[in-house]
């Protein structure tokens, strides 16, 4: 295997565009994001991608794989291509593709700032630390989802995203979600205002895509829920 | 789907539940016995609690089914708006009054 060629089919161009094939050598440990620089290094200086960290931190080398999407820096190419095979990478889907490899993101961050996924501390801000203990559900709660490192590989393979493209999403609603746990946040009645319609946690059909393919581990569906168990209750108080 | 309209869903959702599974037994129990459509109509006639069940059953399938038929015409197609709100208002009304005559005809029969 290592020493041998291996074979890749990048995509080239913008929302149209066609796959490019080129062929590397095959290294052991080689993760798809060295293959990408590698490529550009050596065979394409116009190849267009996007990395910072190379360490799983920024979010910023998400790409599909074979068909899935995966953070690029930790996906090692042992684990996606067996002997033989090819190896195919796109831009994210759901996203309008700038060039070759790199997205167009802002119209994801924007939904963050949609759904208010932003601390709101209050008119009046907290004199002293806020004690948060680590074993209140509301610390556990916000816990799970608070790795988040934006990388957008859950709304690339969300099919409620497919065909609604107003929809938040999972991201930025998982980060609401964490808001929402956050004893200390004030900005809750609006935040939940602003995630309760038809673009908003209502819309998630549990498909799963987004926990199936987080690379932290995130699991957004269970956050929805979160967020579908609270716009119950709060319309149930009004309605009483 | 605005918050009103996901709350009633997942209320009605929540009655049609036990409705549905009151429904399925009775029928299995019903038919258990080889009753005859005449045996269980004249069982029906006239029984208030019978009546009073399935007419709770026809307004939470009235109120429910239309929410999901807009879900789905929402996602699938570009209909939106005050037009696709008053077609199935309409259907709604069709589901209860289909319903109602349903549950009249068997209660009364």
């Amino acid at each position: 295997m290592v020493g041998s060629a291996l074979d890749v089919d990048i995509w080239r161009g913008t929302q149209a565009g066609r796959f490019q094939a080129f062929s590397i050598p095959r290294r052991e440990h080689q993760t798809v994001l060295d293959v990408v620089t590698e490529i550009q290094r050596d065979h394409d200086p116009t190849l267009s991608y996007r990395f910072a960290c190379r360490v799983g931190m920024c979010g910023s080398c998400a790409m599909v794989v074979n068909g899935r999407p995966r953070w690029t820096c930790r996906t090692r190419v042992n684990e996606v291509v067996r002997d033989g095979e090819r190896l195919q990478l796109e831009p994210l889907r759901n996203f309008t593709v700038v060039k070759d490899l790199t997205v167009e993101m802002t119209q994801f961050f924007e939904k963050w700032q949609q759904a208010h996924g932003y601390f709101e501390p209050g008119s009046q801000p907290q004199e002293d630390f806020a004690i948060v203990p680590p074993s209140t559900s509301e610390r556990q709660a916000a816990d799970a989802g608070i790795e988040c490192i934006n990388c957008g590989v859950c709304y690339s393979a969300c099919d409620v995203v497919a065909w609604d493209r107003d929809y938040l999403g999972p991201a930025a609603l998982n980060r609401a979600w964490t808001l929402v746990n956050d004893v200390r946040d004030k900005g809750n009645t609006e935040r939940i205002e602003a995630i309760s319609h038809s673009d908003g946690c209502q819309a998630c059909h549990t498909h799963m895509s987004c926990t199936q393919f987080c690379p932290k581990a995130i699991a957004p569906t269970y956050s929805i829920a979160g967020l579908k168990r609270v716009v119950l209750r709060r319309n149930l108080r009004i309605i009483r | 789907m605005s918050p009103a309209l996901f709350v009633a869903q997942r209320l009605t959702a929540f009655v049609l539940a036990l409705a549905v599974t009151v429904h399925l037994a009775t029928i299995l129990y019903a038919v258990r016995g080889s009753l005859t459509a005449a045996d269980i109509l004249a069982r029906t006639h006239g029984n208030i609690g019978f009546a009073v069940f399935y007419g709770v059953f026809v307004v939470a399938v009235a109120i429910h089914a239309p929410i999901g038929l807009r879900n789905v015409l929402r996602e699938w197609t570009p209909w939106r708006g005050v037009t696709l709100d008053i077609a199935l208002g309409l259907f709604s009304i069709l589901v209860l009054a289909l319903g109602f005559r349903a549950v009249f005809a068997v209660f009364s029969a």
